[in-house]
């Protein structure tokens, strides 16, 4: 019985070994070394798509969309088909026009998400950005629930050289919100960036308290554009998707900011995200400096996606 | 919602197969297909998933279908056996170092796994047991993670070991090794910066650490929502530090859970606990079993094998000859009865339909078709016959019937009804000897999945 299991397992671990040793990472390996668009062909792609995070569903319809594409335009040639499916992506990821107003007007953005995934430090490099601009930038320190969060987004606003307004731990996060508008009212800031506590979307509790922050805003600033920034990491699976329909819920999400993206994982999981609730990713984050946040770049990301090396010049 | 439709998917895919005593190599295909899908949904790297589904699909293929359950739940079974077997069969604990030597834990990870919240949770889990341990402030690099530490080891009462952020954390561990022999501590717990696996000097750092002070384990801290990346993060952890094993982090959201599946695969590595909050209180022992059902999202197919399983084991040899009884067309309503109390214990009926694959969206029908309250009138009517009506539905005349209605309560019509379909099952029972009476005698249950219920 043990041994009918070790080597059960044993299988197993040499099979992903081998599989991985195999295959040339990247999209253009499938694209060069088929000789024709079969079903082989299309299988292998759709495991390119589904090993960045992509999704079951997501990559079936932009396979579809493919195949359509491909009887439409009469394409014979995989390396012909090559351009079609990053077009496609790259089209579907782009950002609109106006998804940077919020850099020229007077704006309350609010950031959040699940624990851990970036947002105290995305609050810190986006403010470090928007100085640099000119804009008159103050922090609101609203996780008031982690150990040390106060803490930690204090040095951020001393690292960007702008102003926070915080709360003790474990007081009213909604009333940092109240404090901190008005304060960015009174002292005329340009815009004023809310930290928030991590929380699982899947806690009724937590999400409520969410919707009272963003009550708050909505009435004591009425005349404020507004963002909701979600921040997604980038190395999280198919879970990214129901953040992401939760959060929505609760705030009118108006952007993405996928962050880690400085790792290996591909974040494939924004494009799920586009297709099913047109939420654009608006930056990416790519290290742990102040700096190291970029404006999303669909050609960027669509390279990254698929490994291909050549390209733009730019390293993600 | 996923899951609904996995089973639903699986129905459909074994709606034309039943009473078969073996699993045949086109059933196990068409059912691996399904649980492939969903195991990618549930962020299962699709590398391991391959290898995966040809390692059932390599065991299940001939492998007999047991009593109570239809093909596709049969795969299921095995599937969930050996996903149980994979993630490791019981639940493991932390090694100790014997005596008053000091055990040496050193926490790693990605960015924002949870380390430093899940040291602070060991350290007041181990502290129930009756060890003192040291917490070591050795993320000098995050903002306030030092204090983060602090705030959490003064919450759990366990004491924290800093030197700033202006000492190396190979030297911080060092002195806090020495603390701790000097205090009286007998485990330590070095909390360490999330980083990136393809980070060399940080990896460097780890296995630094691990030089300058016996690390007895290391253990990776892995956020449960973590996608197909998983495989590479713990791959690249285990050669470039060595892990001991694991803990799941987050696993209070809703996430399936699929890498824990990816990482045991690439590192054998047991996973010792899971987080499941954010109070330093929530850290619980790891089953392989739940998380295999929760990776699957079919939990409820798996309760029902599990009632099959405790269940047929023991009326096994009724429900053989039972079936075979079927199979003749001599059912009678001693039969029935006997049925009935089989189907009692596996939960009533409501709760049996509500597990079958693609009843989901039938169960009004069905309900208000056979529902558990017009089954304990029916069986009122059958305790109102004598022994001699029972095992003789032929019996039964116009008096016959007018004294049992009186017996139970019950109108004549009601009665009358409930022989007549009665009657009709007897006679499409002999019609679907394939339904009722595989070689191996499959009992009541056998091939029920697709809704064709005899009463
Ligand atoms: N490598 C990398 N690490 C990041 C990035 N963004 C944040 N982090 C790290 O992730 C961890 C959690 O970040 P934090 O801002 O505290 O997350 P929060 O809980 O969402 O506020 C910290 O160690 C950060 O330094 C990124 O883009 N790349
Ligand atoms: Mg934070």
């Amino acid at each position: 019985m043990e041994n009918e299991k070790k080597s059960f397992f044993g299988r197993l671990k040499e099979g992903l070994s081998k599989t991985r040793d195999n295959i040339v990472n990247g999209i253009d390996s499938v694209f060069n070394g088929a000789s024709e668009i079969d079903a082989d062909f299309y299988e292998e792609l759709e495991e390119n798509l589904i090993m960045g995070d992509i999704g079951v569903n997501a990559t079936d319809s932009i396979i579809e969309r493919l195949k359509a594409a491909v009887k439409e335009k009469h394409v014979k040639e995989p390396s012909a088909c090559r351009q079609l499916l990053i077009d496609g992506i790259r089209e579907q990821m782009q950002v609109g026009e106006t998804a940077y107003d919020f850099e020229q007007k007077q704006s309350v953005i609010l950031v959040i998400g699940v624990n851990g995934v970036g947002k105290t430090t995305s609050v810190g490099k986006l403010a470090g950005k928007l100085k640099d601009q000119g804009r008159k930038v103050i922090l609101a320190a609203a996780d008031t629930f982690r150990a040390a969060a106060g803490e930690q987004l204090t040095e951020w606003a001393n690292r960007a050289g702008v102003e926070i307004i915080g709360g003790a731990e474990g007081s009213d996060p909604a009333s940092v919100i109240y404090d901190a508008v008005n304060a960015a009212k009174a002292r005329k800031a340009d815009v004023l960036l809310c930290d928030t506590a991590g929380r699982l979307h899947n806690k009724k509790n937590l999400m409520d308290e969410l919707k009272k922050m963003n009550r708050i805003i909505e009435q004591e600033f009425p005349n404020a554009h507004r963002e909701n920034l979600i921040v997604l990491d980038g190395t999280t699976g198919q879970n990214a998707l129901q953040q992401a329909r939760e959060f929505g819920e609760v705030t009118n999400l108006t952007g993405i900011i996928l962050t880690k993206m400085d790792g290996t994982a591909k974040g494939g999981i924004a494009v799920a995200i586009q297709s099913e609730l047109h939420v654009p990713v608006k930056y990416i984050g790519v290290g742990e400096q102040i700096e190291d946040l970029q404006k999303f770049d669909p050609d960027q990301f669509v390279n990254a996606l698929f490994d291909i090396e050549d390209g733009t010049e730019e390293n993600i | 919602m996923a899951f609904e439709s996995l089973t639903d998917k699986l129905q459909n895919v074994f709606k034309n197969l039943r009473g078969k005593g073996r699993l045949t190599e086109a059933d196990v295909k068409a059912a691996l297909k399904e649980v492939k899908m969903a195991l990618l949904e549930a962020d299962v790297n699709f590398k391991v998933v391959k290898q995966f589904v040809k390692a059932v699909e390599e065991r299940a293929v001939g492998a007999d279908v047991m009593n109570g359950l239809n093909p596709g739940q049969m795969v299921i079974k095995i599937v969930n056996e050996e996903m149980v077997s994979l993630m490791g069969s019981e639940t493991t604990e932390i090694q100790f170092q014997p005596g008053k030597s000091i055990t040496v834990i050193m926490m790693c990870g990605l960015q924002g796994a949870g380390k430093t919240t899940t040291a602070a949770k060991i350290a007041g889990k181990l502290k129930q047991k009756g060890k003192k341990s040291l917490l070591v402030a050795c993320d000098v690099y995050r903002p306030a993670a030092i204090k983060q530490l602090q705030v959490n080891g003064e919450k759990q009462d366990v004491e924290v070991f800093s030197m700033g952020d202006q000492i190396s954390p190979v030297d911080i561990a060092k002195a806090a090794f020495a603390h701790a022999e000097k205090n009286g501590h007998n485990v330590v717990i070095l909390d360490t910066a999330g980083r990136l696996h393809i980070d060399e000097d940080m990896m460097k750092e780890l296995a630094q650490i691990k030089d300058a002070v016996t690390v007895h384990q290391t253990l990776l801290v892995v956020d449960a929502m973590t996608g197909q990346d998983a495989v590479n993060v713990a791959k690249e952890f285990d050669e470039k530090v060595g892990l001991d094993g694991v803990v799941l982090s987050k696993m209070d959201g809703d996430s399936r859970g699929g890498a824990a599946l990816s990482i045991k695969a690439v590192t054998g590595k047991p996973i010792l606990y899971i987080g499941m909050g954010e109070k330093l209180s929530e850290l619980e022992q790891f089953y392989p079993d739940r998380m295999a059902s929760r990776i699957l999202g079919m939990g409820d197919v798996l309760s029902l094998i599990d009632k099959a399983q405790a269940n047929l084991d023991i009326d096994e040899d009724k429900s053989k000859e039972m079936a075979s009884r079927m199979k003749k067309g001599a059912f009678d309503f001693d039969d029935y009865l006997e049925s009935m109390k089989q189907m009692k214990k596996m939960g009533g009926l409501s709760s049996i339909l509500g597990m079958m694959p693609g009843m989901g969206a039938k169960m009004g029908d069905i309900e208000s078709m056979v529902d558990d309250k017009k089954l304990a009138r029916m069986e009122a009517i059958v305790l109102s016959m004598t022994p001699a009506e029972r095992k003789n539905p032929k019996l039964l005349n116009p008096s016959r019937k007018n004294r049992i209605a009186r017996g139970c309560g019950q109108d004549i019509s009601q009665v009358n009804r409930f022989v007549k379909q009665f009657e009709q099952s007897q006679k499409m029972m002999k019609q679907m000897p394939g339904m009722m009476g595989g070689k191996k005698g499959r009992g009541m249950f056998g091939g029920m999945g697709g809704g064709k219920f005899p009463f």
